[in-house]
């Protein structure tokens, strides 16, 4: 069960729902049902599946249904048509359609949310504001406070709870934000561009926060940016909305490398892919490389051979008749022990190596790179070659 | 066509004079239920407010004004005032009038506050009530002085409603912007972590408005304040009596002393219902 499922969902703003979505059933674009109808279109047909303790980034320009969708996870935005199932003490409720008290329980307990603007309250002290949804629920000072205190030092604001919102600085009021979405210990958090209002270096270090403390919590994030650096940061899955419309949703390497259309494309044209892509996505794969017996031949003259046992596993290097030597790297940082380096003649790296990490082994040993995937297994080759191409993202080729 | 037009008067004064007779034959009863109360309201207020000593109670003034505002000008020059007033004789038609201002913001308060509140949740109640608004504070007040005599008879109670007539739109029209200007991303976050409407209106809406709110109950303070001699002329007690008088006997030394006291009466209101300074509201 996904914790968030959007199934065929339209959302419609405006007096004519019905005649709205007789024209989204035959596929008009929202300029089109605006002139006919005087609605505006939200989303149409978005269909999105959210799994448990997954990033999942929302895409997309301003105006293009990414906020619109997200507000139908909790209802803030009424959903015209389809339903919006979300996990809630084990059971898929649809959201869209629930009675008032199910909903009600669902926004205290299960889902909280981040706001742009943080959506704070300036007459509260943030440690009122932090514990603003215990004290709906009728939770006790003491225990609130309790778990305030807890959510703050989580932040880092503890010697800040008794200040009020407007003495703090921007990055701290969504600080404060975090820690009130926090405190619910709700398992589904909705971000509504929470950084975007923010300046740049204050924005990558909160984003930063933000994956170390996933790295602990493991929540659903339903997370929403116009900032694709951001989505690629920190989405474990990413969608990319136009015109109220789902039109690719991915991994961010699926995004990068193989964009749907024109839309995403000139999206992805200036990203930086060295700490998108990985191993996988460049490498020569060892189905492809020629073999003689249990040799794999790396070069393109059959000089430089790797012998691998039956299940795959690189055992040792050939060098045209003389024994090559084989030394392991870290793929996550991209660094090898000097003296090893010194001594080898090939490196043997994981598959998810990072490209920026095997850019950096490259310069730093100039050895090709044998990719092998977490069982041990030859999964691919790494050269000068593989790398520039993905630079190039001129994969097909 | 002229002559025909002036021979068929629509009878409009008629039908509302007939109105009023309606309500006074069938509705005697129920006027003479709210006479009752808001006659003990206030006289209740006035005996309380007279029966301490005048000098304990410009004390009590004084400190009240300490403890709010910590401001030793401000004390001084509400001592220094209301000692003037007790002076001149003023004292009990000071507090009189005080009685009948407190009575009327509280009716304002307690009546306005939830219609300005009902008509900010619905934009069609708000169309249909700021006409009657607007009547309410450009209609001249002796021309609804007569009816409510009628119904209400002679004394302070008249004198009260007309000021409530007068005053309610204030805290009705302040408060309806109080609620209706809350930031919809205070709204929404109120509602994503499952306020119910109640929560809604208490913990976001009411404290959000509560500056904007309090200004309408100054501005009502004032507005009561200014119908004290119209409210005399319906026979309420207060400083609004000596002014009649002595318009009636062209006594100037009397009505320029409890004009005085009246302005005095106004300005130490205003400078006491007027907030502290408040912390700086940004972002």
């Amino acid at each position: 069960m996904a914790a968030v499922e959007f199934r065929n969902i339209d959302i419609v703003f405006g007096a004519d729902q019905k005649g709205a979505l007789k024209l989204i059933d035959e596929g008009r674009t929202r300029d089109e049902i605006l002139a006919a109808t005087g609605t505006v279109l939200g989303a149409a047909g978005v269909s999105l599946a959210v799994e448990r303790g997954e990033i999942c980034v929302l895409m997309g320009l301003s105006g293009s249904g990414k906020s619109t969708i997200l507000r139908a996870i909790n209802r803030l935005n009424e959903v015209a048509r389809g339903e919006v199932l979300v996990e809630h003490n084990g059971a898929a409720i649809d959201v869209a359609h629930c009675d008032e008290a199910t909903l009600r329980d669902i926004r205290m307990h299960t889902v909280s949310m981040v706001f742009q603007q943080f959506g704070l309250l300036p007459w509260r002290t943030v440690r009122d504001n932090v514990g603003f949804g215990l004290e709906l629920r009728g939770m006790g000072a003491a225990e609130r406070n309790r778990i305030v205190d807890e959510k703050l030092a989580m932040v880092g604001l503890t010697n800040w709870a008794g200040k009020y919102t407007s003495e703090l600085s921007g990055g701290m009021q969504q600080r404060v934000g975090l820690a009130r979405a926090f405190a619910t210990d709700a398992e589904i958090l909705l971000m509504d561009e929470p950084f975007s209002a923010l300046d740049p270096l204050i924005r990558d270090k909160l984003q930063d926060e933000l994956l170390d403390l996933q790295r602990r919590i493991h929540k659903t994030i339903v997370f929403v940016s116009h900032d694709l650096d951001e989505a690629l940061k920190l989405g474990n899955k990413i969608a990319i909305m136009e015109g109220g419309r789902i039109v690719q949703a991915g991994t961010a390497e699926d995004i990068l490398l193989r964009p749907a259309n024109d839309y995403v494309a000139e999206f992805v044209k200036h990203m930086n892919p060295l700490n998108v892509l990985r191993g996988t996505a460049v490498m020569r794969p060892a189905a492809s490389l020629a073999r003689e017996g249990d040799s794999v031949v790396l070069d393109r003259d059959g000089r430089v051979k790797v012998k691998v046992d039956p299940e795959g596993r690189p055992l040792s290097l050939d060098l045209d008749g003389r024994a090559g030597v084989l030394a392991t790297a870290d793929g996550e940082a991209g660094v090898i022990d000097d003296k090893l380096a010194h001594d080898a003649d090939c490196i043997v790296a994981p598959v998810d190596l990072k490209l920026k990490a095997a850019i950096e082994l490259k310069r730093h040993t100039d050895l090709p790179i044998l990719l092998v995937d977490s069982l041990g297994r030859l999964a691919g080759l790494c050269d000068d070659d593989e790398i520039y191409r993905g630079l190039l993202r001129r994969l097909d080729g | 066509m002229y002559d025909w037009l002036t021979e068929h008067k629509i009878p409009l004064g008629i039908w509302l004079r007939d109105f009023v007779d309606l309500l006074t034959t069938h509705g005697q009863g129920f006027f003479d239920f709210i006479s009752l109360v808001l006659g003990a309201l206030i006289g209740g207020f006035t005996d309380a407010l007279l029966w301490v000593p005048p000098l304990l109670l410009i004390a009590l003034f004084g400190l009240a004004a300490w403890l709010v505002h910590r401001s030793v000008g401000l004390v001084v020059f509400i001592v220094g005032s209301l000692l003037l007033v007790t002076n001149l004789g003023y004292w009990s038609a000071t507090m009189e009038t005080l009685s009948l201002v407190i009575c009327a913001t509280l009716v304002c308060v307690i009546v306005g506050v939830p219609i300005g509140i009902a008509a900010a949740h619905r934009p069609w109640l708000y169309t249909a009530i700021r006409p009657i608004l607007d009547l309410m504070q450009t209609i001249p007040t002796f021309v609804y002085l007569i009816p409510t005599l009628v119904l209400f008879g002679l004394g302070a109670v008249p004198g009260l409603i007309s000021t409530v007539i007068f005053s309610i739109p204030a805290p009705i029209r302040l408060t309806h912007l109080g609620i209706s200007s809350v930031p919809p991303a205070l709204y929404e976050a109120g509602k994503a972590f499952g306020a119910t409407k109640t929560q809604l209106l208490f913990k976001v809406e009411l404290p959000y408005a509560l500056p904007t709110i309090m200004a309408g109950i100054t501005q009502c303070i004032m507005l009561s304040l200014s119908m004290v001699v119209i409210a005399a002329l319906v026979g309420a007690d207060g400083l609004g009596k000596p002014v009649v008088r002595a318009l009636n006997s062209v006594n100037i030394a009397m009505g320029f002393e409890a004009g005085l006291a009246i302005v005095v009466l106004a300005i130490v209101l205003d400078r006491v219902c007027k907030r502290p300074e408040r912390r700086s509201r940004k972002g």
